[in-house]
């Protein structure tokens, strides 16, 4: 289907040229901006021990669900504690969740991918599994895994990696099967180059465009996805925040604590839309044939 | 055209003999006896030896999964026995509510995300085009559940116009029904919208930029008709794949929001299941939906087929 589809859309474009000296614009501008929001969650996760006037399990029984003052800038929870400190931790949390996932899922995606691009067996054992893994929508197969291994931080790792494996490993082989037939491919064969070094070394460099592109979507999808499993209880264990256990936690207050749903809500959308702005923006910069366009495939 | 569908069936088996492997693996990878996992901690030793036999524990893991796969073939997901009845049962039971979720969320996605799409490609570039992609790159950047409090927040505690969660099946009156569902209809519906208005609005520019578009403005065709009747007809194709996909990944990715609007369907199902931990209806549960989501994606591969002959004629090669 993703072959048929792009019969369609890859069509040799004239036409769009006057329309790209304003698409490369306003990709820059999209770059531009992902790239601020990115800074600042960056930064906000990196310093949270600093930002965080409140220590995040400290607990103010006086002053449980206040509303945001000079005390407390987002106001307090359920438990009284300081929402803002929390966020700031949530941040810090989510990100390094989102970090951890997308690095590992990327490696082993890279390996599996450029792998089964040049062994024909391997391509068969592993595209078969890839498939299998990706008819699952991927929420369900996280619930499914941590449901199997417990709640534990580690193993939401465990589970975003496997469910985002598939994604990277198909993005990787079909670039890299476009990259074998090159010339110069033939020419290391040909002077005796090994397998190992051919894959990882010569293809490897020449399909990090594609790869980083959709790095930073899973990397967007990651985010949502742990907020989605904690949200529903399946995520990270309670007293540890993470943005989506605050959201569940907001969820119960909602009728009278409206600042325990908003703030951390606003930080996930700042993240993941910084995640993919910049993606959008990385991916017109890098190939101008897809102008302004979105072919992004993605389920939730 | 039946030789091309009795392939893409055929395609279908390594796909699901590896869904039906990780489904399994998912009870066996739990440590302890899976029997006294599936039944829960307040099983009798008799339970336990009863399913422990009845699910051939005793056998290789192997045999385990024939066994296993064949009582599935024949419709028996096992027991929940927490809620004292067949898996199946239960799940059937919890479908009609997501249905409904899904159907009307679909419907005000669509009509959103085509009216949205249209108008964005063409004014590209203007005004009305980034605001149109803004709000689409916003609406794919908010986790479903983060809307609908959201829209919880503003419609049912502030203005106290929709009830909060909820939901009345449609025996009781049309209006009563919808008057429950409309708030995470709009939730799942804006969501699909942004997915489906990004889709659209490039399939669209990328089809405005065909030879045959030009023909028809040389022709002197006027600019409504190019857009509505040579461009969106062509442009469909894709635009339907991801509708197609996005109905699929509907009915199985509704789990969150029925979890926060309280709505008795498939998602609330698993849920509620994994926090008293039956694995049979987890398993069960998560394998049906799968299965839909496969056929599905099954059926909009062979309705493109259908309306394009380019795609059946790529397969015959």
């Amino acid at each position: 289907m993703s072959e048929s589809t792009k019969v369609l859309v890859n069509k040799p474009i004239d036409f769009k040229k006057t329309i790209k000296k304003n698409s490369r614009f306003f990709s820059n501008r999209l770059l531009l901006t992902g790239s601020i929001l990115l800074v600042i969650t960056t930064f906000i996760g990196v310093f949270a021990s600093f930002l965080s006037p409140y220590e995040i399990l400290e607990i103010d029984p006086k002053n449980r669900l206040a509303a945001p003052s000079n005390a407390h800038w987002f106001g307090t929870d359920n438990f009284g504690r300081d929402v803002f400190s929390r966020t700031m931790y949530g941040v810090r949390i989510s990100l390094l969740i989102g970090v951890t996932v997308t690095l590992v899922a990327s490696v082993i995606g890279l390996t599996v991918g450029l792998l089964a691009s040049y062994y024909k067996l391997l391509d068969h054992i592993f595209m078969r599994i890839c498939d299998g893994l990706f008819a699952f929508p991927s929420i369900l197969l996280a619930i499914a895994i941590m449901s199997a291994l417990g709640p534990k931080s580690i193993n939401v790792i465990i589970a975003l990696v496997l469910v985002f494996i598939p994604s990277i490993a198909r993005i990787v082989r079909s670039a890299a099967l476009v990259v074998k037939e090159k010339v110069f491919i033939e020419a290391l064969q040909a002077q005796g180059a090994s397998s190992f070094r051919i894959l990882f070394l010569h293809i490897a460099p020449n399909i990090l465009a594609p790869l980083i592109v959709q790095v930073t979507f899973v990397f967007a999808v990651t985010i949502l996805t742990e907020a989605s499993l904690s949200f529903l209880g399946a995520g990270i264990p309670a007293p540890l925040p993470s943005l989506g256990n605050m959201l569940y936690d907001g969820k119960l207050a909602i009728y009278n604590a409206w600042w325990m749903t908003v703030f951390p809500g606003l930080f996930i959308i700042l993240i993941v839309l910084g995640l993919n702005l910049f993606g959008d923006g990385l991916r017109d910069h890098l190939d101008p044939k897809s102008k302004l366009s979105v072919k992004r495939r993605k389920r939730r | 055209m039946g030789g091309y569908i009795i392939r893409r069936l055929l395609s279908l088996i390594p796909v699901l003999l590896v869904v039906a492997v990780v489904v399994f693996l998912i009870i066996h990878i739990t440590p302890g006896n899976p029997a006294m996992i599936i039944l829960g901690e307040g099983a009798t030793p008799e339970q336990i030896e009863e399913l422990n036999q009845k699910l051939g524990l005793d056998k290789p893991l192997i045999a385990q999964f024939f066994i296993w796969l064949a009582n599935i073939a024949q419709g028996d997901f096992g027991d929940s026995y927490f809620l004292g009845k067949p898996v199946l049962i239960a799940f059937l039971e919890n479908a009609g509510p997501t249905l409904s979720l899904a159907v009307l969320a679909q419907l005000i996605g669509v009509t959103i995300a085509l009216l949205f799409g249209i108008v964005a490609a063409k004014n590209q570039g203007r005004m009305k085009d980034d605001l149109i992609s803004g709000t689409s790159l916003i609406g794919i950047s908010i986790p479903s559940f983060l809307l609908g409090s959201f829209l919880i927040m503003i419609f049912a505690v502030q203005l106290k116009v929709l009830p909060v969660s909820g939901y009345a099946p449609l025996s009781q009156g049309i209006w009563e029904h919808l008057k429950y569902l409309i708030l995470p209809a709009i939730t799942l519906g804006t969501i699909q919208a942004a997915l489906i208005t990004r889709m659209t609005r490039s399939s669209l520019l990328d089809t405005l930029s065909e030879n045959f578009i030009k023909t028809a403005k040389a022709k002197g065709v006027s600019e409504r008709a190019i857009l509505l009747k040579h461009t969106l007809r062509v442009a469909f194709l894709p635009i339907l794949t991801v509708i197609g996909e996005s109905f699929a990944g509907l009915i199985t990715g509704a789990a969150v929001t029925e979890s926060l609007f309280n709505i008795p369907g498939l998602g609330q199902l698993i849920v509620a299941s994994i926090n008293r931990r039956d694995y049979a209806v987890i398993q069960g549960a998560v394998l049906m939906i799968t299965v839909v989501y496969v056929l599905m994606n099954l059926l909009v591969d062979l309705l493109y087929a259908v309306i394009d002959p380019r795609v059946r004629n790529s397969y015959q090669a």
